[in-house]
C-alpha cells in the first residue's frame, strides 16, 4: 500500500500524550496510513485516535534527545507528544506531514471507513429533490423541477435538479446561466408558506462595465413576483466591493433593467478575509497572558463576533423582507457559494421552524450547502493553525454553525438539537470518516462515487443511538418565526468551540445534566399521575355499583 | 405632595431605547413614583432615578430623559411644554430629598405589624454568625472597646480582636489608622484556624510608626499558629498607596513590622470606577452599535478590567487563607470600599454558607453594612456629593455574577436575587442600606420605623432560586477556585440591559426549569395523595369512609387544579416574544427606499409585533 512508503516509523514507545485539563498518558504511539493512535496498553484508559485530516499544523521541538511534537486540530485542539529518539521524533513528525496533507480525495479515510454499525437508513438518501419538489406542489403550481443541469454543463456547482419558475423553459435557462458567474442562474431556495413569498439564490450578473444586460435572466426573477409586487435583491457585498466587480466582468443587476426589484447591499466579508479572522480569534483564545485589555482588544481586532453579526443581519434583513414585507427575495454576492448560502440557510431557519428539527437541520445542510455547490473541501482544506499561505480555505460553515448557535442561544426552547450536533458538524466539515463532506459539489461527488464507496454521515447520526447526544431536552416545537436580536450584546463568543479545549467543563456539564434531570423527572412525574389516576378512576368506576342503592 | 404641579399627563410617547418604537400613554406623579400607564405599566421609584433631562422641544413635543440608578433609560415625549416642564421641575425636587424623613423606606408600609417587622430584623444576627465561624474561641475575642462608638464611629459596636490585643494596643492601634478603623476579624477560616482582618490605611506618611499598631499586627499573626508571618493586602494601586504618604498617610512598612509579608493588590479607586461604569454605560446605550465599537468600548471603558482585578485579589485571599493557612490583614485606604469587595468576596470563595440566600445576606448584611461601606453616599442616597458616589457595591454582584457563570451548582441563589438587591440598594425603600454607618442607622430608629429587605426577600424566595443548585456541591468544593482567563469574564448584560427588553434570550431556560422544578413538588404532592387515596379506596367498604374519601377528593380537585397550573404557565414559557424585526435594527431598508423616493415604498415600521402561540 503507497500508505508504508510515507510511514517511515510506525510505531514508537514510552510517549508521552498532553492534552489540556487530563492527565498525561504515557503509552505507544503509532502511525496507520489514516491515524495516529496512542494507546497505554492497560485497561480503561483512555486512547488517542486522531485521524491525519484532523490535523491542521505540527510543531516540532528537541531537548536533547527528547523530541517534542505539538500537534495543532482542525477542531482547534492542541495536544503535545513527548517522544524519546531524536530519529523516530524526526519521522513521526514527517510522516505525520505527509499523511495529514494528501493530495488525492479517493486516499481520504472515509474511501477505507468501514461502519461498525448496520446502517438502516441509507443518509445517501436523505434528501431526495423529487419529494422535496411534491411538497412544493402542493403549495404552489407555480415551480417545475428543470433537468436542464443533468449532466452539469449548464452549471458545474449546481445539482442536476433545479426548481425554477414554471413559465420559464430551459432554454432560457441556459442564457440566464451564461449571464451568471460560474452559470449559477436564479433558482428558488425557499418558499414561504404562510405568504407565498419566495427566497432565490444565485450568483452575480456577469454585466461588467458596459453595462450587459439578460432578458431572460430578467424575465427569470421577474417571474416570481407577483402581478404589482416588487421584490428585494439582497446583495452581500457592499456597493464598493460590487461596483469593483465590474472590471473583471461581474457586478450587479441595474435598477433600469430591474425596475420592480430593490437592491440592498450589506457587507460580508469575502473568504480570505474570514480565514484571517478565524486565525486570529483562534490565537487570542489561546492567549495565556490573562490579560483583559489584551484580550478584549485581541478579540475585536479577529473581526470575528463583527461577521457574525453582519451574516445574522443579513440573513434577519432577508426574512423581513420575506415574512414582514411580504416581498420576494433573491440573495447574491459573487460567486453564490459562501455568503449567499449562509444568508439563506440561516433566513431558513429564522422563518421555517422545519429546519430547526434534527431532520430538518440536515436536510437543510443538504440541499443549502451540499447540493448548492458550497466548496467543502477548499474550503475546510486547512483550519486555524496552518502555516501556509492560505488557498482557498475559510470558515464559512463554521461561521454559519455560529450564527445558528447565537439563535438557539437566544430561543433555547425552539430547536430540537443541542450545541453538541453542531460542534459535531464543524468537526465533520473539517475532517471525518464519513463521505459526506467531500468534494466541492454534486458533480465532483457523483465523479468520485461517493455514495456508492462511503459512508454518510447522515447514516451514522441519525441511528438512534446517536442522536440521543443531540437532542435538546427543552425543546418544545413552535411554528413561529423567530426574531433574533443582533445587538453586540447579544451575540456572545461561541465557547463550545472556541474555548472548548482551553477551559474545563465539568462544572457547566454536571448543572446541564441536573437540568436534565429535572426535565426527566418531571415527564416521569406526569405519567405516574396519569397511570395512578387511571387506577383510581377504574377503581371508582368498579366500585360504583356497590353504591347506587 | 405639595412639589407636585401636575399629577397626570394625557397623551404622553414612551419612546423605545434602541429602536424607532413608542407607545402612547398616562404619565401619572405621585409622591413616591412616577407611573407610565399603558397596555402594562411601567413605575418608577423616584429614588431610582439619577437624572431628568429636557430636551429642546420637538415637533410633536417636548422629550424627557430620565436616566435611573438601575440603568433604566426612559424617554417620554409629551405634548405639551408647560406640562413637561411641570414634571420635570417636581421631579428635580422630588428626586432630590433633603432629609432621610422624605426617603421611601419611612413611608413604606407593607402592612406588618410590629412583630412581624420586629422578626424581619432579627433575621440577621451577626453574633450568630461569628459563633458560626467558631468566634470566640482561644484566640479570638469580642471586645467592648467600641460599644459606645468611641473609638470608631463607623464601625460597629461588636468587634472581634485577637485575645492579645488589649485595649490600650486597640486604642493606640486606632489611632495611628485612618478614621481610627484599626484591625478587626471579619471572617474566622475555622479549618486552619487562620484569620481575615480588615482595617484602614496606617498613619505612616514617610516615616512614623506605632508601637501599638504593630503589635496589633503581632497579635494577629500569634492567633494563628499554622503561620508564621501574616499578609498584609494593601488593595490600592502602588502609585497611590506612595502618594497617600504626602498626607500622612500611607502603607505598612516591612521593617517596622516584624512577621508580615507585604502586597499591593491594584485595585483602582472610587473616581475610577465610577468614570468607569460611566463609558460602560456610555458604550452600550449607543443606539445601533456596531461590534467593534462595543468591543473597543467595553475595553476602554475598562470595566472587566476592574472586576477582574477584585476578582484576582479576592482569589490570592482565598488561597492564602485556605492553601497556606495564613491570615491575612486586607486595607485600603478607609477600609470601607475596596477592602469590603475583597473580604466579602473573598469569604464567598472560602465558605460555602455564603452562597446561599441566607448566607449571602449576612455577607452582606456583615461586610457591607455592619462595617460601614457609605451606602447613602455611595448610592447617592441624600444630599448627593457627586464625588462620593461610585458603582463599589454594584461591582461586588457582578464578581458574585461572575463567579455563577463558571459554577453553576455552587449558588443558591440565581442572578435574579443578585439584580434585587441591587435595585433595593438604590430603592430606599427598605431600612438596611440607609445612611452610611451602624450609628447613623441606629440613630435613624431604622428598625423601628422601617422594614428589612431581608424579610422582604426571602417571602418572594422562590423567585430567585437557582433551579440547578446542588447543596452537594459545597461538599466536593468548599472552596471555590475561579478561573481567572480573561475570556471568562462576561458583559453581564442582565444587569445593566435589564429593562431593554430586546436585547436577552426571547426564551428562558432559568425560567423554564424553574417552572419545571416547581411543578415537579406539586407532582409530587399529587403522587402522594393519589396513593393514599388508592390506598383508602382498597380499604373503604363502610359509608362513613365512602365520606371522608369523597372529602379528600374534592380537595384533591384543588391539588389538581393547582397542579394543572402549572403547565399552563410552562405553556406561557412557549410562547416566544419575538419582538418586531425592526425593533432589532437588522438593517437600513428604511434609508435605502427614502433615497429612490419610492412613492409606493413599503415601510419597515411595524407596531409592536408579538407572537403568540
Amino acid at each position: 500500500m503507497e500508505f508504508a512508503e510515507l510511514i517511515k516509523t510506525p510505531r514508537v514507545d514510552g510517549v508521552d500524550l498532553h492534552r489540556p485539563f487530563m492527565p498525561t498518558v504515557e503509552g505507544t504511539l503509532c502511525l496507520t496510513g489514516h491515524h495516529l493512535i496512542l494507546s497505554s496498553r492497560q485497561d480503561n484508559t483512555e486512547e488517542l485516535w486522531l485521524l491525519h485530516a484532523n490535523i491542521d499544523s505540527i510543531e516540532k521541538r528537541f531537548v536533547g534527545s527528547l523530541g517534542t511534537i505539538i500537534v495543532k486540530c482542525k477542531d482547534l485542539r492542541v495536544i503535545q507528544l513527548d517522544i524519546p529518539g531524536m530519529e523516530e521524533c524526526l519521522n513521526i513528525a514527517s510522516s505525520i506531514e505527509a499523511l495529514s496533507t494528501l493530495d488525492s480525495v479517493s486516499l481520504m479515510y472515509p474511501f477505507f471507513y468501514r461502519p461498525l454499525f448496520e446502517v438502516i437508513e441509507d443518509g445517501w438518501q436523505l434528501f431526495v429533490p423529487e419529494e422535496a419538489f411534491k411538497d412544493l406542489e402542493s403549495m404552489t403550481d407555480e415551480w417545475r423541477l428543470s433537468e436542464v443541469n443533468k449532466d452539469f454543463s449548464v452549471c458545474p456547482s449546481y445539482p442536476s435538479l433545479l426548481t425554477v419558475p414554471k413559465d420559464i423553459d430551459d432554454e432560457s435557462l441556459c442564457k440566464a446561466a451564461s449571464f451568471r458567474h460560474g452559470g449559477r442562474f436564479p433558482v428558488l431556495s425557499y418558499y414561504h408558506k404562510k405568504n407565498g413569498m419566495v427566497m432565490m439564490r444565485a450568483a452575480q450578473p456577469l454585466t461588467g462595465t458596459n453595462g450587459r444586460r439578460c432578458k431572460e435572466d430578467e424575465k427569470l426573477i421577474n417571474a416570481t413576483l407577483c402581478a404589482g409586487k416588487r421584490g428585494y435583491i439582497i446583495d452581500t457585498r457592499t456597493i464598493a466591493v460590487a461596483q469593483q466587480a465590474k472590471a473583471r466582468g461581474g457586478g450587479f443587476e441595474q435598477e433600469a433593467n430591474y425596475p420592480q426589484w430593490r437592491r440592498i447591499h450589506k457587507a460580508i466579508e469575502r473568504s480570505n478575509v474570514l480565514q484571517d479572522s478565524l486565525i486570529k480569534l483562534v490565537e487570542a483564545c489561546n492567549d495565556q497572558s490573562h490579560s483583559m485589555d489584551r484580550w478584549l482588544s485581541k478579540l475585536e481586532a479577529s473581526n470575528w463576533q463583527s461577521n457574525v453579526k453582519e451574516i445574522l443581519t443579513t440573513a434577519c434583513l432577508a426574512a423581513q423582507c420575506i415574512d414582514r414585507e411580504g416581498a420576494s427575495v433573491l440573495v447574491h454576492g459573487t460567486e453564490g457559494t459562501d455568503s449567499t448560502l449562509q444568508v439563506t440557510s440561516l433566513a431558513q431557519i429564522i422563518l421555517d421552524p422545519a429546519c430547526r428539527t434534527i431532520r430538518g437541520f440536515e436536510v437543510l445542510i443538504e440541499r443549502e450547502w451540499l447540493q448548492a455547490g458550497h466548496p467543502f473541501q477548499q474550503r475546510c482544506a486547512q483550519s486555524a493553525y496552518s502555516n501556509g499561505k492560505p488557498r482557498s480555505e475559510a470558515p464559512v460553515f463554521l461561521l454559519f454553525l455560529d450564527c445558528v448557535w447565537q439563535i438557539l442561544r437566544q430561543f433555547p426552547c425552539s430547536f430540537q438539537f443541542n450545541e453538541n450536533l453542531l460542534i459535531m458538524f464543524f468537526e465533520h466539515a473539517y475532517a471525518s470518516q464519513f463521505g459526506t463532506f467531500l468534494g466541492n459539489c454534486v458533480a465532483e461527488r457523483v465523479k468520485l462515487q461517493l455514495s456508492q464507496k462511503t459512508v454518510s454521515l447522515w447514516s451514522w447520526v441519525n441511528r438512534p443511538q446517536e442522536l440521543e447526544r443531540f437532542l435538546n431536552p427543552l425543546y418544545e416545537p413552535n411554528n413561529l418565526v423567530i426574531w433574533p436580536s443582533v445587538a453586540p450584546q447579544s451575540l456572545l463568543l461561541w465557547e463550545g468551540v472556541f474555548l472548548r479545549w482551553n477551559r474545563s467543563t465539568k462544572c457547566l456539564d454536571e448543572a446541564c445534566q441536573e437540568m436534565v434531570h429535572i426535565i426527566e423527572y418531571n415527564k416521569e412525574l406526569q405519567n405516574k399521575v396519569n397511570s395512578l389516576r387511571r387506577q383510581l378512576a377504574q377503581l371508582e368506576t368498579e366500585e360504583s355499583p356497590l353504591q347506587t342503592p | 405632595m405639595e412639589h407636585i404641579r401636575t399629577p397626570k399627563v394625557e397623551q404622553v410617547k414612551l419612546l423605545d431605547r434602541f429602536s424607532n418604537k413608542s407607545v402612547t400613554g398616562t404619565l401619572h406623579l405621585t409622591a413616591t413614583h412616577l407611573i407610565f400607564v399603558e397596555s402594562n405599566s411601567t413605575s418608577i421609584l423616584h429614588h431610582h432615578i439619577a437624572s431628568v433631562e429636557k430636551l429642546s422641544l420637538k415637533t410633536n413635543g417636548c422629550p424627557l430623559l430620565i436616566q435611573c440608578r438601575n440603568f433604566r433609560l426612559v424617554h417620554f415625549v409629551i405634548p405639551r411644554e408647560r406640562d413637561c416642564h411641570d414634571i420635570y421641575s417636581s421631579l428635580l425636587r422630588l428626586l432630590r430629598p433633603v432629609s432621610y424623613d422624605e426617603l421611601y423606606a419611612f413611608s413604606y408600609n407593607p402592612k406588618q405589624n410590629d412583630q412581624q417587622r420586629e422578626e424581619g430584623w432579627q433575621l440577621i444576627d451577626l453574633a450568630a454568625e461569628f459563633e458560626r465561624m467558631g468566634v470566640p474561641c482561644d484566640q479570638w475575642q469580642l471586645t467592648d472597646v467600641n460599644r459606645e462608638y468611641k473609638v470608631c464611629k463607623t464601625y460597629p459596636r461588636d468587634l472581634y480582636v485577637p485575645i492579645m490585643a488589649s485595649k490600650p494596643i486597640i486604642v493606640g492601634s486606632s489611632k495611628f489608622r485612618s478614621k481610627g478603623r484599626f484591625p478587626v476579624l471579619t471572617y474566622f477560616y475555622q479549618e486552619k484556624k487562620a484569620a481575615v482582618c480588615r482595617c484602614s490605611q496606617p498613619l505612616s506618611g514617610f516615616s512614623a510608626r506605632c508601637l501599638e499598631d504593630e503589635h496589633m499586627l503581632q497579635a494577629i499573626s500569634k492567633a494563628n499558629h499554622n503561620s508564621r508571618y501574616i499578609y498584609v493586602m494593601d488593595t490600592r494601586p502602588k502609585l497611590n498607596a506612595l502618594a497617600n504618604r504626602a498626607a500622612g498617610k500611607g502603607y505598612e512598612n516591612e521593617d517596622n513590622y516584624s512577621n508580615i509579608r507585604f502586597q499591593f493588590v491594584g485595585i483602582e479607586n472610587i473616581h475610577v470606577m465610577r468614570g468607569s461604569l460611566q463609558k460602560l454605560l456610555e458604550v452600550v446605550g449607543t443606539r445601533s452599535l456596531s461590534m467593534t465599537d462595543y468591543l473597543v468600548g467595553l475595553e476602554n471603558s475598562g470595566w472587566l478590567r476592574h472586576i477582574k482585578a477584585i476578582m484576582d485579589a479576592a482569589i490570592f485571599l482565598a488561597k492564602t487563607v485556605t492553601v497556606e493557612g495564613a491570615s491575612v490583614l486586607v486595607h485600603c485606604s478607609d477600609g470601607w470600599d475596596r477592602t469590603a469587595q475583597v473580604c466579602a468576596l473573598g469569604s464567598l470563595l472560602m465558605d460555602p454558607y455564603y452562597r446561599t440566600i441566607k448566607g449571602f445576606m449576612v455577607l452582606i448584611e456583615k461586610d457591607w453594612i455592619s462595617f460601614g461601606h457609605k451606602f447613602a453616599d455611595r448610592c447617592d442616597q441624600l444630599d448627593p456629593d457627586p464625588k462620593e458616589v461610585s458603582p463599589i457595591f454594584t461591582q461586588f454582584l457582578e464578581c458574585v455574577w461572575q463567579l455563577t457563570e463558571q459554577f453553576p451548582q455552587a449558588f443558591e441563589f440565581s442572578e435574579w436575587f443578585l439584580i434585587q438587591i441591587h435595585e433595593h440598594v438604590h430603592s430606599c425603600q427598605f431600612g438596611n442600606f440607609l445612611g452610611n454607618s451602624q450609628r447613623q442607622r441606629e440613630d435613624l430608629q431604622l428598625k423601628e420605623r422601617t422594614y428589612s429587605l431581608w424579610a422582604h426577600l426571602l417571602s418572594e424566595k422562590q423567585n430567585y432560586l437557582n433551579p440547578v443548585y446542588s447543596p452537594s456541591f459545597a461538599e466536593s468544593h468548599p472552596v471555590l477556585e475561579p478561573s481567572t482567563q480573561a475570556y471568562h469574564f462576561k458583559f453581564w448584560r442582565n444587569m445593566y440591559h435589564q429593562y431593554d427588553r430586546s436585547m436577552h434570550p426571547r426564551q428562558s431556560i432559568l425560567k423554564h426549569v424553574l417552572t419545571l422544578k416547581d411543578s415537579n413538588r406539586e407532582l409530587e404532592g399529587t403522587v402522594q395523595a393519589l396513593k393514599t387515596k388508592l390506598q383508602k379506596f382498597s380499604v373503604s367498604t363502610s359509608p362513613l369512609n365512602r365520606k371522608e374519601v369523597q372529602q379528600e377528593e374534592d380537595e384533591e380537585v384543588f391539588g389538581e387544579e393547582a397542579m394543572e397550573d402549572a403547565p399552563a404557565i410552562t405553556g406561557g414559557e412557549r410562547t416566544v416574544e419575538g419582538s418586531s424585526a425592526t425593533e432589532n435594527g437588522y438593517g437600513e431598508l428604511m434609508g435605502s427606499f427614502g433615497s429612490k423616493n419610492e412613492p409606493g415604498a413599503v415601510t419597515l415600521e411595524f407596531g409592536v409585533a408579538r407572537m403568540t402561540c
